[in-house]
């Protein structure tokens, strides 16, 4: 069944790679005279297009696109001058650091209000607790982070409002988790820098899905809570602290590691956003930067990279479902 | 809970009607013309914090334009971009999900590909993708957001009809001789109407806020029409020294975006069969 899943992707990846291919081909104009710019002789929008294989039919030239994605050549980016996959991986770990803290942030908020909410179910709290939720949910999180920066950063004092570390100070790479490597190397002031810079961002990230998440996790609770098992949990006269963490929640999680697993999604969209309101150095902020350059290459690397991420991402949930419930089959 | 529920749906339909009245009546309402600069009037603070002048109640930006105005104008936008693509894409995901779930066999498995395919992109990412190799303008933030969003309503209307062609109003109708797209259209899909008009709610909030974020990035509508992602981003530069510009249109975005979530709440705490007397 395992392997019908991962047969299933095929399809999908070819897909997602067509619709990537594709994305240059419906730029208006050319984008190589579009990249030389105005300046360039028709010799050398001739040569580029020679280079790049432009001249060449189009299935010939997915086909050939197909090739070089599947060794991970994504070809040299054309601003920076470097493979465009070295350059992603470089700015991966940014991103990576910034999503699983923003993952720590939502679970933070949202797994006791909502659990909180359910218990107190139709009273004041629940209400309040729903409230916030679709505030958050309402919340774009580009005026948020803008606002954190305002107030926090700039008012307060209290955290740096862009990059990843303070000037001067450098964390000697071993896996670019800023986090991970000061801890490693017992860099604490290195700690401390990147724990700061990485607040904000993380918080504006993570709020909204907090406020997804902390729904859905009332409404599984609710679900559970329903269930015969827990009247008979209750009736053995087990403490409701007992009743509602060791058997409401622990089933409800199902629910919640799956929604959580699928608005990763989310975290990739925000990601963008968040990474260029902080300056912050991952991949969503080089994504914007490759457009705004017209690095057509870059930016083609990028999207299908995020794609084929999402996609790995989607997977693993899978399979983490099927280790938290082992009922399920894939 | 009646009450609650209708609550939602009356506040979130009074802030949608002020919007769109406000987006409509916009000529009438805004108190100077969007575009027009008065540089020396520039970054100017809104009348009632004690420092600014009478004229301007929610200050100017660094080329003098008023900003209640073009919030005003803004909303335009907004609006415009929410409505159309909701509808477009809802069209274009309602027949997809329809022939989907109705026709089975090779249709099924060849939409089922093609959502699968769309839903492999974040869709916020999707839409910067295509806008990045699109270009600027209106039409193409359409065109951007209703690709990214017809899945949804694929989905479900897909769902839907495949119960719904079982059921027995549906045998009934092909026994007195029913046309396959005449039983679709006049007995199925209006019975998946209550799930897309929340859906379609909720989507119109998600398109809002995207629009506001291409526009954030430079992505959007071309800079000479005034939208609020767009206000945000140009106020950032002056954001120490001119915070309104900054606040105002934020809040803009976020008071509508609220509207609709708590309209789509109600309606769906009405409409939607699955979540009938969970409460």
């Amino acid at each position: 069944m395992l392997k019908r899943r991962f047969l299933g992707a095929i399809p999908v990846i070819l897909g997602i790679s067509f619709l990537v291919f594709l994305l240059m081909h419906i730029a208006p104009g050319d984008p190589v005279s579009l990249l030389l710019g105005e300046s360039a002789t028709p010799e050398e929008i001739e040569r580029t297009r020679h280079e790049w294989g432009l001249d060449e039919p189009i299935l010939v030239q997915y086909w050939e696109f197909l090739l070089h994605a599947a060794r991970g050549d994504f070809g040299i980016s054309l601003k920076f001058g470097e493979p465009v996959t070295r350059i992603v991986f470089e700015r991966l770990p940014a991103t990576v650091e910034l999503a699983t803290a923003s993952l720590l942030v939502a679970i933070l908020i949202s797994i006791p209000i909502g659990v909180y909410s359910a218990v107190k179910h139709d009273t004041m709290i629940d209400h309040a607790g729903m409230a916030l939720a679709l505030i958050g949910v309402s919340l774009p999180n580009f005026w948020l982070g803008i606002m954190m920066i305002y107030f926090l950063g700039g008012q307060l004092n209290l955290f740096p409002v862009a990059g990843r570390l303070d000037y001067g100070i450098e964390i000697e790479p071993i896996t670019r988790l800023y986090l991970v490597d000061s801890l490693l190397t017992g860099n604490l002031a290195g700690f401390w820098s990147a724990l700061r810079h990485l607040f904000m961002p993380a918080v504006t990230l993570g709020t909204s899905l907090a406020a997804i998440v902390t729904r859905i996790t009332r409404s599984s609770v609710l679900e559970v809570m329903r269930q015969d098992y827990i009247t008979t949990a209750r009736a053995k006269g087990l403490s409701e602290r007992a009743v509602i963490w060791r058997h409401t929640v622990r089933n409800a999680m199902i629910t919640i590691i799956t929604i959580l697993g699928l608005q990763l999604g989310a975290l990739l969209n925000g990601s963008v956003i968040t990474e260029t309101v902080f300056s912050y150095p991952g991949i969503g902020d080089l994504l914007i930067q490759a457009i705004s350059l017209r690095d057509y290459r870059l930016a083609q690397g990028l999207i299908f990279f995020f794609a084929i991420l999402y996609c790995g991402v989607n997977l693993l949930v899978d399979l983490l479902y099927m280790l938290v419930d082992p009922r399920i089959k894939l | 809970m009646l009450a609650t529920r209708y609550f939602k749906i009356w506040i979130g339909g009074l802030i949608l009607l002020v919007l769109l009245i406000g987006g409509l009546a916009a000529p009438l309402l805004a108190p100077y013309d969007p575009q027009e600069q008065r540089l020396e009037d520039r970054l100017k603070p809104p009348s009632w914090n004690g420092q600014g002048s009478g004229g301007y109640l929610l200050g100017t930006d660094n080329l003098g334009r008023d900003i209640l105005s073009r919030i005003i104008y803004g909303s335009r936008i907004s609006l415009l971009v929410g409505a159309t693509t909701v509808i477009l894409a809802g069209f274009m995901g309602c027949f997809l999900g329809a022939i989907a779930g109705y026709f089975g066999k090779v249709a099924d498995e060849f939409i089922n590909k093609i959502t699968e395919i769309f839903l492999a992109f974040p869709f916020l990412l999707l839409a910067i993708a295509l806008m990045a190799f699109l270009g600027q303008g209106l039409v193409n933030v359409i065109i951007a957001l209703m690709l990214t969003r017809w899945v949804q309503y694929c989905r479900v209307v897909r769902g839907e009809v495949l119960s719904l062609k079982e059921r027995d109003f549906v045998l009934a109708a092909r026994a007195l001789g029913g046309r396959d797209f005449y039983i679709l259209l006049r007995h199925v899909v209006p019975n998946t109407l209550a799930s897309v008009t929340v859906i379609a709610t909720f989507a119109m909030a998600i398109v809002i806020i995207a629009e506001a974020s291409l526009s954030f990035l430079g992505l959007g509508v071309p800079a000479s029409i005034p939208t609020w992602g767009s206000m945000l981003a140009e106020g950032r530069s002056y954001m120490y020294r001119a915070p309104w510009l900054t606040i105002f249109p934020g809040m803009a975005i976020f008071i509508t975006v609220f509207g609709i979530n708590l309209l789509g709440d109600g309606l769906r705490d009405i409409l939607d069969p699955k979540l009938r007397g969970q409460r």
